[in-house]
């Protein structure tokens, strides 16, 4: 991404690579990932399953722990560096500076405390106040989360609650100590549609109420249209797009993004028999091929697109592809649908 | 959380009733044998024969049978053994009850504790050398025979190094009551204790290691760490305390069936008076009366100490108390 960004960004992360040793060498599951996040600003990170979302997630706030990971490149979080931070000092901004909401809350609870308990402890791991002091917050936390009789709720245990209740307490507890970055993982997946769209306005409301800035993570094409205002599209590990939802939805640069648009069922207009597929799966990390890690299933793909990574080309103000055909003359047309997709096999 | 708890006290009387019969049914209805010839003993005369299936109702219907032995087991507490001229067996296991709850109570401390110890400090330094080396010792106390290693105790302690001013302090073999000299109490029992302890604190420790290293890998431990939270309070506040409820459940079984008698050996090797020794000379000696007693004895205390453990289970685990 380019150098021109405004010097408010929340967090820069720049070219940051996580490899997991596997067979004696170091695979890179996300592979010189960049972008940008303002103040107050919701980033969806799209991508399929594999495609490195929560790995990336994971990586910024330290979370990684595996035996043997490497994580190079940069995390600027408020001016101060991320990657190779010692975990002591990260402790302080972990649930402080940055939260994080998982994608199921059935099991992200501890199960032998009560709910209450477990925001009180998040509080005053970070904050000097006395236990009824926090538990004051709590409830008012979940009161504003749309918790009803929030202090009944706070006495009692995650198993008791519906999924949707479960979610609102997370997001409650991601909140409690008002940090600037939320990082949300898949935070609907889990749910119903219904409280699927409840929680999504909660966290769309998050940026006026709370001035958080959102990291959106989401395999949702929906999800991330009604909500963000960037979005950044991953495959395989690497940045496939990023530009802001509108344009990036109007006019996609990448194949990849264009297919997945097309496979969104048209609201109007004449309504195709069978949804448009990419064919083919993405490839293995460990046997990505050279060059654009998309040609294998991209219509488009030539020479140039096998033979070296292709470049971030700017298709349009803050909007970027990784490429070749923008740069060569071809852009695609908008809403591409039979040349690019073909038929899903039969079953 | 009363009503659970109410429940549970029936179903432990309802089970207690199930073992009960199937103990008489055991012993004194099994087809082909004369419980008469058995209770009265080797080479018991006419006489002898006439006044035990008398006193005992050897002539009578089955449930009369069963109800007499009962009220002498618990009622009038008058079951004697024939065959150890006529003492009378439940003062003999209320005797001895005393030693052997001793005995498995203080062994219990050190192995919990020790073993928490251990399987927690494991599972913080996993993979590292001091993992490896107490999950190696752990290992080697699992595989000691708990008579050998009470042997070797005993050759230390009483013979070999006696004089020594290592050892000069340990008592001879057998066993003091707390109510006439605690310090004696705690001096006569402590190698037992540890003896007995070994084998536990091997298997709870690599239990509870193996627990803690697989909850780490759960969602919630990685909320925790998401919230900020210090290693050792993620660790012990949320990891101990939810492996606790397997702990507790391994532990009910095992300390109930040591106190039923199940430190029959470590009483044996130490010259403890305890139910497990009585089950010994019971055994030895085949003495019915007696056998029927502690069997009946061990299988009540092991039913208690499992509805005491499912009443902790209800305090430890919250999904427990909606779940019944």
């Amino acid at each position: 991404m380019p150098a021109n960004m405004p010097p408010s960004a929340l967090l820069d992360v720049r070219n940051l690579r996580v490899s997991f040793p596997a067979r004696g060498q170091m695979i890179p599951i996300v592979d010189g990932v960049s972008f940008t996040l303002n103040h107050q600003d919701i980033l969806g990170l799209v991508g399929e399953s594999g495609s490195g979302k929560s790995v990336t997630a994971l990586a910024l706030m330290g979370l990684i722990d595996a035996p043997g990971v490497q994580v190079t490149g940069s995390v600027c979080f408020r001016d101060q560096e991320l990657v190779g931070m010692p975990q002591k000092k990260l402790r302080h901004l972990r649930g402080k500076e940055i939260a994080m909401i998982f994608q199921d809350p059935m099991t992200a609870f501890t199960p032998v405390y009560t709910i209450g308990w477990q925001i009180d402890e998040q509080i005053r791991a970070h904050e000097r106040v006395s236990r009824q002091q926090a538990r004051a917050r709590t409830v008012k936390l979940l009161g504003d989360m749309g918790v009803p009789d929030p202090e009944r709720t706070a006495n009692r245990y995650p198993h008791q609650l519906s999924g949707g209740l479960r979610q609102r307490a997370m997001i409650a507890m991601a909140l409690s100590c008002n940090p600037s970055l939320l990082i949300a993982d898949e935070p609907t997946t889990a749910l119903d549609v219904t409280v699927q769209a409840q929680i999504l306005e909660l966290i769309r409301s998050l940026r006026d109420t709370h001035h958080s800035s959102i990291l959106l993570i989401t395999h949702d094409m929906g999800v991330v249209a009604e909500t963000c205002d960037n979005t950044m599209v991953l495959y395989s590990g690497r940045v496939a797009e990023y530009g802001p939802t509108s344009a990036l939805f109007a006019s996609p640069s990448h194949p990849y993004t264009a297919g997945l648009l097309a496979s969104i069922p048209p609201l109007d207009g004449p309504r195709p028999l069978r949804l448009p597929a990419i064919a083919g799966a993405p490839p293995l990390p460990q046997n990505r091929p050279a060059g654009c890690a998309f040609s294998p299933r991209c219509p488009y793909a030539h020479t140039a697109c096998t033979t070296a990574l292709p470049p971030y080309i700017a298709t349009g103000p803050d909007h970027f592809a990784a490429c070749v055909l923008p740069q060569e003359g071809t852009p695609l047309p908008t809403r591409i649908r039979n040349e690019l997709v073909q038929e899903s096999p039969q079953p | 959380m009363l009503m659970a708890a109410l429940r549970r006290l029936g179903q432990t009387v309802f089970v207690l009733f199930g073992i009960s019969a199937l103990v008489f049914a055991v012993f004194f209805a099994t087809p082909g044998a004369d419980p008469t010839a058995r209770i009265a003993g080797k080479n018991a005369s006419p006489q002898t024969m006439q006044k035990v299936r008398q006193e005992y109702g050897f002539d009578r219907p089955l449930p009369v049978q069963y109800a007499i032995m009962m009220k002498k087991l618990f009622i009038t507490q008058d079951l004697a053994s024939y065959a150890d001229r006529g003492e009378l067996v439940v003062p003999e296991i209320i005797r001895a009850a005393p030693v052997t709850v001793s005995l498995v109570c203080g062994a219990a401390v050190i192995w919990v504790v020790v073993s928490i110890a251990m399987g927690t400090l494991a599972a913080a330094l996993k993979g590292t050398w001091i993992d490896r080396t107490l999950m190696m010792l752990g290992l080697i106390g699992i595989s000691i025979p708990v008579f050998w290693l009470g042997q070797v105790a005993n050759l230390i302690t009483q013979n070999r190094y006696h004089d020594t001013w290592l050892f000069s302090w340990v008592p001879a073999l057998g066993y003091v009551p707390f109510t006439q000299s605690p310090w004696g109490w705690f001096k006569a029992l402590v190698i037992p204790w540890v003896v007995l302890a070994v084998l536990f604190i091997g298997v709870y420790s690599r239990v509870l290691r193996a627990d803690l290293v697989a909850l780490s890998g759960e969602d919630f431990i990685r909320t925790a760490r998401a919230k900020g939270l210090s290693p050792s309070r993620i660790l012990i506040r949320h990891g101990l305390r939810t492996a606790m409820v397997t702990f507790v459940s391994l532990f009910g079984m095992d300390f109930a069936q040591l106190v039923g008698g199940g430190a029959l050996l470590t009483e044996v090797v130490f010259g403890l008076p305890g139910v497990g020794r009585l089950t010994y000379q019971a055994l030895t000696n085949l003495d019915l009366p007696l056998i029927m007693a502690t069997v009946m004895y061990s299988a009540v205390f092991v039913v208690l100490a499992n509805a005491a453990v499912d009443m902790i289970y209800l305090l430890l685990d919250p999904r427990v108390r909606d779940a019944r």
